[in-house]
């Protein structure tokens, strides 16, 4: 059997990126959310937020493990498969890549210690800053690791010499032409992600009569958040889908089916796009709607496929559907945000069980909706790695051999298998156990559900071993 | 490959790159070590203890290794074009182990019944994990060849007796700093039994830093020549003599029962080591041909990363400190979120 060597470190290259990237759309929101939970809890002393944060803080723990494990993977990979990509851009890629350790990581990293296990060992205010820093680390990383991506679709300021890579201006290289568009994308999609991960426990947790408090505690500020993102995010992405039709038009041409192009293009809702024939089978489609989304004209002129010379375009065939499937999860979102809104006016938002179980159903929709634009983005570039300049073909090892690139492959597959297994079992008995519904070593005086004014005391070092807990007395 | 000769911020650049691989060593290099010795202590307890001890900060620990990695790669970008492919299969070895043993840290302790099977994930994760980057620093010495900018051998260039012994010098090393960390941060039978560990595994590492030291000048005339000619052979000689001392200082140590020396000496001995690898290869990024000055990035990429450098290592180093000293003291029973 003949095994490619490029074909099958381009699958692998897929797996292994779609594996991680489901971590950092999760842990980024949800390092935000904890965050913020712990800035109420500080700010009111409510026991409610602190509890509310110790468990999400358990589950961002297992998520960002599996994040970090997944991201060495990745680094080593552009050497190992990639390396004459490595070679030419590394002027360029290198560094920015080197930011993102150092500027993200370490960050993420030591502190990360401190939020999981220094809550007795810290002062209350440096808890909450080991809270914000992890934060800031993991929007960091996005910032530097998209600032990378993007400039392989849109690369700016730099020369080649010699077939290699050479930067002229380092602002035009970090602030390539698509970087801040994919940047606010990709930060809102990861806010949506997890407010739809938090309000999906949190209706559970309403259906299964359990942790009422924390339960309409989360689902109403993740909702909140919801109803704020959705709208917005359709805004950004259909600026981001122009901005992708002023640089890759080639993408936008397959993204939307369109194989002549043209004014008056139809908005096609169903078709199977077949390169054989150069033509889509199946096709529905509403007459000038896609002239009028990109141009913002109904006459307006938009590529098609056919422009461009065959070795030079992406295949339709893949990206038409997930292109779709993203931009209906959006419209989804959407739905959601406004149902939510017309039930919180009525007052009824934690009472509809048809509505919760609505939001348990929509719990995948961000992680799935995340990867479909991502297929669509990276497929819709090919051929080329660095567009318009370097082809994937031309960028992987020339030593490697398909039997070693078949067995990472399948080592990866197999790996990523069980620890993917393993984690979301935990995952899912961790939720079942859900929050702690009132403090240890509640105050007989006080009320279920520790009351204001409750506050917690934080114990002396050398007593903060054994099980880390502190105690609690009523109205310090 | 051009690249003049002598720059200083090439040369700043050999600084951090090595420094970063060598931070490295000495910190992923206990917490590895921890799991090389997971399956050899008496109770289950002592395993609770091993792991809290490190779960704060081996994620910190590993960073390290992405900046190595990363560093490399911008720096240096055709030697990260170079020498991985030539180590595909190690590194991958590498990669899966460090997935499992990663984690085994959150697993372990969300498991019940299956715990054993992340004791034994964690255990083989960092046994493999070691002997592959031993196997890597082996291979890497014995010379890779290159043709144009691309690695130029077979995907088993890399297995030879001298790259395997040395994947086993390291888990002993390894499991060394491991052991000695432990008598810092444990006490009672734990610490006993860490005592005990650690001399025989000094054993075994004076006897592995002996074979590499000798059996490496014989692998390339270059640094068999750097090593015994003639003023060379006087100059250099406080590496091995300072290592000896150093040896003998660490055995004192463990047998004086003292508590926080020996982990310190154990680190100098692993920093002498590398000093001495470094005076072997040294001007050599690539050996047996490819020199810093030659795989250095141009200069408009050194200094666009050494602005952020010159200030973002000395913060890292800062916080680092900060966060071992919050988790400083003994480990006893269990502590944490779980
Ligand atoms: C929760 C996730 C999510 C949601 C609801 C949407 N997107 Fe998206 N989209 C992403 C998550 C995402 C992403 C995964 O973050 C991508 C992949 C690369 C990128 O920059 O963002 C992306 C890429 C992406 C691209 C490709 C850009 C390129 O290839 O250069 C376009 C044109 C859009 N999006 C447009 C939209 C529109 C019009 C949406 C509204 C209905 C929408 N997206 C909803
Ligand atoms: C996180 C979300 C991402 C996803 C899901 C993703 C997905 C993919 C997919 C599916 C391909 C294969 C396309 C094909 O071969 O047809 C690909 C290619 C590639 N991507 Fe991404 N990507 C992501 C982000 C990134 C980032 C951040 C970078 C770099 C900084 C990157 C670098 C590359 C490279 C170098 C290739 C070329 C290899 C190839 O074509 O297979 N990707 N990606
Ligand atoms: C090919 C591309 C990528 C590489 C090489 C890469 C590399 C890494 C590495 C090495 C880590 C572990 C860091 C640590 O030691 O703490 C990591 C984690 C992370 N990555 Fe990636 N990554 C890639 C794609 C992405 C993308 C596309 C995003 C987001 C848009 C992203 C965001 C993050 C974040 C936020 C973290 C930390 C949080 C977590 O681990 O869950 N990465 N990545």
């Amino acid at each position: 059997m003949d095994l490619d060597p490029l074909m099958l470190s381009r699958i692998q290259f897929a797996f292994t990126i779609s594996f991680h990237i489901l971590f950092p759309s999760f842990t980024v929101g949800l390092a935000c959310w904890i965050a913020l939970l712990e800035g109420l809890w500080v700010g009111t002393g409510k026991w409610i937020y602190r509890s509310l944060s110790e468990f999400w803080t358990k589950i961002f723990a297992l998520s960002f493990g599996l994040g970090v494990v997944s991201g060495i993977v990745m680094s080593y990979q552009f050497g190992t498969n990639w390396s004459r990509w490595s070679d030419t851009v590394g002027n360029v890629l290198g560094p920015l890549i080197q930011y993102e350790v150092v500027t993200a990581f370490f960050l993420e990293a030591a502190f990360l210690g401190i939020l999981l296990f220094g809550r007795d060992r810290v002062p209350r205010g440096i808890h909450l800053m080991a809270a914000c820093l992890v934060a800031l680390g993991t929007v960091l990383s996005s910032f530097w690791i998209l600032s990378a991506n993007s400039w392989m679709h849109t690369p700016a300021g730099f020369e080649i010499r010699d077939g290699r890579y050479f930067v002229t201006d380092w602002w035009r290289v970090v602030f390539n032409p698509s970087f801040p568009y994919r940047l606010a994308h990709m930060l809102t999609a990861m806010f949506l992600t997890t407010s739809f991960v938090v309000a999906g426990i949190s209706a559970w947790y309403l259906l299964k009569h359990k942790h009422h408090e924390h339960a309409r505690l989360g689902l109403g500020m993740a909702l909140g958040m919801v109803t704020l993102l959705a709208p917005l995010q359709i805004v950004i992405g259909d600026l981001h889908g122009l901005n992708t039709l002023e640089h890759q038009p080639a993408k936008i041409a397959a993204m939307e089916g369109s194989w002549e192009g043209g004014p008056r293009a139809p908005l096609i809702l169903f078709a199977i796009p077949d390169p054989a024939t150069e033509s889509n089978r199946w096709e529905i489609g509403i007459d000038g709607l896609s002239s009028l989304i990109l141009t913002h004209d109904l006459n307006g002129s938009v590529p098609g496929l056919k422009q461009f010379p065959p070795d030079e375009r992406p295949d339709p065939r893949l990206i038409f559907w997930t292109f779709r499937l993203m931009v209906g999860i959006g419209l989804l979102m959407l739905a959601v945000a406004v149902v939510h809104l017309v039930l919180r006016l009525r007052g009824r938002l934690y009472s509809a069980p048809w509505f919760h179980r609505i939001l348990v159903g929509c719990m995948p929709a961000g992680f799935v909706a995340i990867l479909a634009g991502w297929f669509t983005t990276e497929v819709g570039r090919q051929p080329w790695v660095v567009y318009g300049h370097l082809r994937t073909a031309d960028a992987v090892t020339p030593s490697l051999t398909g039997e070693a690139a078949l067995a990472s492959l399948l080592t990866f597959v197999v790996a990523y298998t069980i620890i993917y297994g393993a984690g979301t079992f935990y995952l899912i008995r961790l939720l079942g156990i859900g929050p702690a519904d009132r403090p240890p070593l509640p105050d007989p005086l006080a009320p279920y559900g520790a009351p204001e004014g409750v506050q917690w005391i934080k114990r002396p070092m050398a007593a903060a071993d054994e099980h880390g807990r502190a105690v609690i007395e009523p109205g310090e | 490959m051009d690249g003049s000769e002598g720059s200083l911020l090439t040369l700043a650049w050999v600084g951090i790159v090595g420094f970063a691989v060598f931070m490295y060593v000495l910190m992923d290099g206990f917490d590895l070590g921890i799991g090389i010795l997971y399956p050899f202590v008496p109770r289950e307890e002592d395993r609770d203890t091993m792991m809290n001890s490190v779960a704060p900060v081996w994620d910190f620990n590993e960073t390290w290794l992405v900046l190595g990695g990363a560093g490399l790669f911008a720096a240096f970008p055709i030697a990260y074009a170079v020498v991985l492919p030539a180590m595909y299969l190690p590194l991958l070895v590498m990669l899966v182990a460090l997935i499992f043993r990663g984690v085994a840290f959150e697993f372990r302790f969300k498991a019940m019944a299956q715990r054993h099977w992340w004791n034994r994930s964690f255990f083989v994760g960092s046994l493999l994990a070691t002997f592959a980057q031993g196997v890597v620093l082996g291979s890497f010495l014995q010379g890779i060849p290159v043709e144009g900018r691309d690695f130029a051998g077979t995907m088993l260039h890399w297995l030879t007796p001298f790259s395997l012994f040395c994947g086993v010098a390291l888990v002993f090393g390894y499991a060394l700093l491991g052991a000695t960390w432990l008598i810092w941060r444990t006490v009672g039978r734990l610490q006993d039994w860490c005592f005990r560990a650690s001399r025989r595994l000094m054993g075994f590492v004076l006897v592995a830093v002996a074979v590499v030291s000798l059996w490496t000048p014989f692998l390339l005339p270059e640094i068999a020549q750097r090593w015994f000619s003639m003023p060379n052979l006087i100059l250099l000689s406080p590496v091995p003599l300072v290592t000896a001392g150093l040896a003998v200082a660490l055995w004192r140590a463990l047998d004086d029962g003292r508590e926080r020396a020996p982990f310190f000496l154990a680190m100098a001995l692993f920093g002498l080591s590398y000093l001495g690898l470094a005076i072997s290869l040294w001007p050599t990024l690539i050996p047996p041909s490819v020199t810093v000055w030659q795989a250095a990035s141009p200069p408009e990429t050194q200094v666009f990363l050494l602005v952020g450098m010159a200030f973002l290592i000395p913060s890292i180093l800062a916080y680092t400190a900060y966060s071992y000293w919050v988790f400083r003291g003994k480990v006893t029973g269990s502590f944490g979120y779980h």
